[in-house]
């Protein structure tokens, strides 16, 4: 009787074929970009099909469309060689208790400040691709706010959702805009309902995980009429040999008389091209305020924008950018004003040391009728040696005579007074170059919750350290 | 041998020279006054001593606590002791006054940032605060706003001589302190300078002017002339001064040469 020989791959698979995954990915894309990756990455996530086609016209645009080449040096980046959706675990976890304990040990590692557990209402952490940890205080639920991660709202609020997608930044927008838009995953969904002032900010954390491995978180937030809400996303990444891409859109609708706050601190390692397309459309007496504070990265490219969409409406961009050795911070903000009795403020503050360089790229565009419309530009820019580098690149158009405008830009210095003034006092010169480079930012960190101020206030520590050794 | 000891200091700025070799003694206890007129080196002597790096030495010494005091980084010449209130203080902007005297208060007692034992507690640094402004007649706002930003003239004074009340230094040197004072802030001031005379204390007051001197009483005025010091003597050199000005000095071709006063 002829026995057929039993093939066991389930049991001594590993010691047979040296098969080894520390990372734990459930499913691992191959690197590179074609109409199948994005088919797969839908598959996967069990997308309806109109997200599909989505992704896959995104696709088309992003292989049409040219790099841009106004501004940093983006020539290094191979979209072949990153991989463009991870998954690390299957499930979400429901509450803190769910969440893997290889990843918790990774949010201890990056510092996810305590505040987090104090008044956090609900938590969209994302490790690597896909949103790992999310709740949702019973408080916000009540009041009909909705905080999940974007996939989860995809197939939780599919109306909503799609009635708002891709609207405020179609995938022809730009070309990293198109990418994120077929290679999207994660990211936060806020709707906030009318008249409802969430109190407390919403807070999310990114990192990248693995090497050559992009992050294309999507979020979209919307403020309906007469409502608040202040979104808070800081990013930490730890240091990688090869270049790594973070390509985030994020999408907000701004309705009648509602403020929405938007402050980023992020500080990824210095091997990181973030490159990011921010948008909001703000509505009749309608607020919105950008607060974005760039320190990490090899290259940034970010201009917070504000859409203002009818009268009474306001946009503030605050923004910091802190460039060391090896980093190019291209970032600014633009106000477009479309509509009479608008106004916008952008503060740009910047600091660059060791050779490191920045730049205030920002657009004021006021059409035709939009009267009585205000914008004022202030850009300042400290220089911390020689070697550094600050330029300003402010564009503006105005095609519309009843308006006031105005722009003030200023380099500086840490002049041999101040430091001699703080040394007198028995300080020493490194910590004297510290207080006055936190002074600098000052007006941008007490925007800040205070647990991110002190965050900020350390981090600028440790780079002006750096600086000094 | 004095506690504070200038011995033959010369000194150049953008190589010229301004001080000429001078020579003095502070002990702790005394207050001596530095007179002159403008462009005799007074400012230069005051930031000399503190380690301004405009300011050059090409010969001579400062003796303080047994270590050459021009061969210390300024925060180290703080460190031992020795305290510059400034005729022109700087601003720093974003960084509130209570977090500077803080830091400074931090880095007089070692505090690094590391071992907390160091660093001194709110309770303990807000009481020292309180009770050092109320003598200087400043309120509570001042410890929240930036560093000497949109201070007028006497709240910058004032703010100097509550950096040294509280930092506690064993050689104070008060550069044109009475300089762009009102009567009232030139006596809040020179009472928080009196309340700190005693033993543990030396003071170089420098100014132009005697006005000071008639609220803070020095043992010791010495007169500044082109870079040397032509006159030295008790209180009374101050009131001849007063009378007569600067002018016997000023504008001889001869060297001027040190006269004790009568």
């Amino acid at each position: 009787m002829a026995v057929s020989p039993k093939i066991d791959v389930g049991d001594n698979y590993k010691e047979q074929y040296g098969f080894f995954d520390p990372e734990k990915y459930v499913f691992k894309a191959k690197r590179g970009l074609s109409a199948d990756v994005v088919k797969e990455i839908s598959w996967m996530k069990n997308e309806p099909e109109w997200m599909t086609k989505f992704r896959l016209r995104a696709l088309q645009i992003f292989e049409k469309k040219e790099m841009p080449t106004w501004g940093a040096d983006l020539s290094k980046i191979d979209f072949q060689n990153i991989y463009y959706y991870l998954k690390s675990t299957e499930k979400q976890g429901k509450t803190w208790e769910d969440v893997p304990a290889d990843i918790k040990r990774t949010f201890d590692r990056l510092g996810v400040p305590q505040a987090e557990r104090k008044f956090l209402a609900g938590v969209a952490a994302q490790y690597e691709s896909e949103v790992v940890y999310h709740s949702l205080h019973k408080e916000l639920a009540a009041k009909g706010v909705i905080f999940v991660d974007t996939d989860s709202a995809l197939k939780q609020y599919p109306d909503l959702f799609k009635q708002y997608f891709g609207t405020i930044i179609p995938p022809a927008d730009n070309k990293l805009a198109a990418l994120n838009s077929a290679v999207w995953s994660g990211g936060s969904f806020i709707y906030v309902p009318k008249g409802v002032k969430v109190e407390i900010p919403l807070q999310a954390y990114f990192r990248i995980n693995a090497e050559n491995m992009g992050q294309f978180e999507r979020t979209l937030i919307i403020c309906d009429e007469d409502s608040f809400v202040h979104y808070i996303e800081g990013c930490t990444a730890p240091i990688y040999t090869t270049d790594s891409l973070h390509s985030a859109v994020v999408e907000i609708v701004v309705k009648r008389g509602a403020r929405c706050r938007y402050t980023t601190v992020q500080n990824w390692s210095t091997n990181v091209f973030n490159l990011v397309t921010k948008r909001a459309a703000a509505y009749g007496d309608a607020t919105m305020e950008w607060v974005d504070g760039n320190l990490g990265s090899q290259i940034t490219m970010k201009y917070p924008s504000i859409y203002l969409m009818e009268p009474g409406a306001k946009g503030d961009v605050l923004s910091v950018a802190f460039a060391g050795k090896g980093q190019h911070q291209d970032a600014g903000g633009k106000a477009v004003h479309v509509a009479p009795n608008t106004s916008s403020n952008i503060v740009s503050k910047s600091i660059s040391k060791a050779g490191g360089r920045t730049s205030y790229r920002g657009l004021i565009k006021i059409y035709p009728g939009a009267k009585n419309s205000k914008s004022f530009v202030r850009c300042d820019a400290l220089l911390l040696d020689e070697q550094s580098r600050s330029d300003t690149y402010p564009t503006t158009e105005v095609d519309e005579e009843q308006v006031k405008i105005g722009h003030e830009a200023t380099v500086s210095k840490v002049s041999d007074e101040q430091l001699f003034y703080l040394q007198s006092r028995g300080i020493t010169r490194a910590e004297a170059e510290t207080m006055i480079v936190n002074g600098f930012i000052e007006p941008f960190t007490k925007e800040l919750p205070i647990e991110y101020a002190v965050e900020l206030n350390r981090l600028i520590q440790l780079e002006m350290i750096g600086s000094v050794g | 041998m004095a506690d504070f000891e200038i011995r033959d200091l010369r000194v150049t700025v953008e190589g010229r020279e301004i001080l000429k070799g001078i020579s003095l003694d502070v002990n702790k206890g005394e207050v001596h006054a530095v007179m002159g007129p403008n462009g005799s080196g007074k400012s230069t002597l005051s930031h000399t001593l503190m380690g301004h790096p405009n300011y050059t030495v090409t010969s001579g010494e400062v003796i303080f606590k047994g270590k050459n005091l021009l061969a210390l980084p300024t925060e180290q010449r703080a460190k031992l002791g020795v305290f510059l209130a400034l005729q022109y203080p700087v601003v720093v902007p974003g960084i509130s006054m209570s977090n500077f005297l803080r830091t400074a208060i931090n880095a007089k007692r070692g505090y690094d940032g590391k071992d907390k034992s160091k660093a001194i507690s709110p309770k303990e640094f807000l009481a020292l605060l309180k009770n050092e402004m109320s003598v200087l007649r400043m309120d509570d706002s001042f410890l929240s706003r930036y560093v000497n930003e949109g201070f007028s003239g006497g709240e910058k004074k004032r703010a100097e001589i509550l950096q040294m009340a509280v930092l506690k230094p064993e050689i104070a040197i008060l550069d044109e302190t009475d300089s762009g004072l009102d009567i009232d802030s030139i006596k809040f001031v020179s009472n928080a300078v009196n309340r700190m005379r005693g033993p543990e204390l030396g003071v170089l007051i420098i100014t132009h002017y005697t006005r000071i001197l008639q609220f803070i009483k020095p043992d010791r005025v010495h007169v500044l002339v082109d870079g040397q010091f032509v006159l030295s003597g008790g209180p009374e050199v101050a009131d001849r001064l007063e009378a007569k000005g600067y002018s016997e000095w000023v504008g001889k071709k001869e060297p001027a040469v040190i006269q004790e006063a009568r």
